[in-house]
């Protein structure tokens, strides 16, 4: 998989592409099961995907009607089917962007249009309070990649606004979590053009870059990367706060032990539903996974415990009246 | 009258006490990975699962080789059980070691060079070498080799069910050790059967 992406970048968005169309679906068998809310701007979008959704498009010079084929840069490509599932797709265009977009072709000094952060929209607002924006803004001061890259890293790097959807926060199969999460971390540092988007060198090597780590197809298909590369964080679901390489977890007690950071980070929110739900005990077990040292159940423990108890104190009792029996049929 | 039958040929002895060997450092790699804490680190995680893996690895060779021992010596036929009269004799042999031993009654299965094992110990070692040992085995291959295992069984993590069985089974196999050491002092003397277990002849009662 790693190969592929190193060496096709098409075959990366392709991934990318079917990844997001799978998860729409099944955000969109999510939203089917509750009121149908109807798409009423896409004939107005319609207006703007005509370009946007291709990756190319024509535009005829004002001076010598001479109609010109143009590239359309990835960045502005946006595909309609991926953005009506996406937890943006009620929105018009236009609500984000300037309506003089409907102009063609555009005004250049649109370039210099003020694009909207996530805190415009969703700070102080009492609906999304429990998914922290506030916090993650400031949590992500301290990311590496803001450190290092500055304005042009922002929120809309990983999370494309058009694509977008919640993930961690549902009850989705970890597995799809990981595989998620993953995809955005890989669409730059698995792919040699994207990552030269943002630096000037070429991106290391993953697998040779962790190989120290035993079964390691095992852990990246398991575990996110932001595991071990974010500092944990009790208030947030997901940490913001990505840390430079040399701060990354290496020791392996760190998740398989009794007080494993992922009931910190990847089993937080199942874990909080499932403790609500079943009680706390167990709530690991029902976890669907495992994790050597990390996985303990109450009852087991308790079982062989008694079972050990049992077994030394019949053979000390055992010993102990055989020395007697002996005592008394071969005298003192 | 000689009282002593050579009941233990070199490789079942080579065998016995490199599994052994091998058991224990199973047994205290893989309580280390299963209590590891980070606070109080036993042996170092990533040594611990080296360790268990390189035994584990070692252990299924000689596992092989008591299988194949037992195949083409006559080794073999003490492992042999009449399903029928066992469980009679079992409790025979129960009923002595809960009271016929403290009342100084006589084994009731002496040991004899068609019989080395008395019921009990025959049904135990049974258990463990036909059907304990190679349960580990298999669910300690598929735990090196997760991508064999199922990925779901019953909505349950088929890593979640291997893992479990390996390690039940593993603490089975640490019970049977204490209660085979303690009844290996039940021979001639307190000491006679491992001296058995070492130079190849068991004194008999
Ligand atoms: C430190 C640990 C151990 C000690 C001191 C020990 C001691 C002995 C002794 C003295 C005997 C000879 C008595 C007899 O024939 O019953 C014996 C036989 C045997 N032991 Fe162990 N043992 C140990 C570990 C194990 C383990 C871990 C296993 C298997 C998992 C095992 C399986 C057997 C079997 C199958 C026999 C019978 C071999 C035969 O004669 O065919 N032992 N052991």
């Amino acid at each position: 998989m790693k190969i592929l992406y190193e060496k096709c970048p098409n075959a990366t968005s392709g991934l990318i592409t079917a990844f997001l169309v799978f998860s729409f679906f099944a955000a969109w068998s999510q939203n089917n099961s509750g009121t149908v809310r109807k798409f009423e701007n896409k004939e107005d979008n319609s207006k703007c995907f005509k370009c946007h959704f291709n990756n190319n498009y024509t535009v005829t010079s004002p001076d010598s009607s001479k109609i010109i084929t143009r590239k359309m840069y990835m960045d502005l490509q946006i595909d309609s089917n991926v953005y009506y599932h996406s937890n943006h797709r009620y929105f018009k265009c236009i609500d984000c962007h300037s309506d003089e977009y409907f102009t063609y072709p555009h005004n250049n000094d649109l370039r210099f249009e003020d694009i909207s952060t996530c805190l415009d929209c969703h700070g102080g607002d009492p609906k999304f309070e429990k998914f922290n924006f506030e916090k993650i803004t400031e949590d992500f001061k301290y990311n590496v990649h803001s450190e290092k890259h500055n304005s042009t890293f922002s929120c809309w790097s990983c999370h494309d606004p058009h694509t977008y959807t919640t993930h961690a926060r549902t009850d989705k199969n970890i597995l799809e979590v990981v595989a998620y999460d993953n995809n955005l971390c890989l669409q730059c540092h698995a792919n040699k053009r994207n990552y030269r988007l943002i630096i000037d060198k070429d991106n290391p090597n993953l697998v040779q870059k962790h190989d120290w780590l035993p079964n390691q197809a095992l852990h990246f298909k398991n575990v996110r990367c932001i595991e071990c590369h974010t500092k944990k964080s009790d208030t947030l679901l997901v940490s913001h706060h990505v840390m430079e390489k040399k701060d990354a977890v290496r020791a392996c007690v760190e998740c398989h032990s009794r007080n494993s950071l992922l009931m910190a980070t990847l089993y937080k929110y199942q874990s909080k539903e499932e403790i609500s739900r079943n009680g706390f005990l167990n709530s690991i077990i029902l976890n669907r996974s495992y994790v050597i040292g990390a996985n303990r159940n109450y009852y087991l423990n308790m079982i062989s415990l008694a079972i050990l108890y049992m077994v030394i104190s019949g053979i000390i009792i055992h010993a102990l009246l055989r020395v007697k029996a002996y005592k008394r049929y071969h005298g003192k | 009258m000689e009282n002593k039958i050579y009941f233990y040929p070199v490789w079942l002895r080579l065998w016995h006490w490199s599994n052994a060997l091998l058991i224990l450092v199973l047994i205290v790699t893989g309580l280390s990975m299963q209590y590891s804490s980070f606070e109080s680190p036993h042996i170092p995680f990533s040594l611990a699962v080296t360790i268990h893996n390189i035994c584990g690895i070692i252990l299924v060779f000689g596992y092989l080789v008591f299988i194949t021992g037992n195949i083409i010596s006559k080794n073999g036929r003490y492992y042999k059980m009449n399903l029928k009269e066992i469980g009679g004799q079992i409790l025979v042999q129960f009923r002595y070691y809960l009271y016929g031993v403290f009342k100084g009654d006589k084994v009731p299965f002496p040991v004899n060079i068609e019989r080395k094992f008395n019921p009990l110990q025959k049904f135990f070692y049974v258990m463990i070498m036909y059907i304990g040992i190679p349960l580990l085995i298999i669910s300690g291959i598929g735990l090196i080799l997760p991508q064999f295992i199922v990925s779901r069984a019953l909505g349950v993590s088929g890593l979640l069910l291997t893992s479990l069985l390996h390690i039940c089974v593993g603490f089975f196999v640490s019970i049977f050790l204490m209660i085979h050491i303690y009844f290996c002092t039940f021979g001639a003397s307190i000491t006679s059967n491992f001296k058995g277990m070492f130079n190849g002849w068991q004194e008999t009662h």
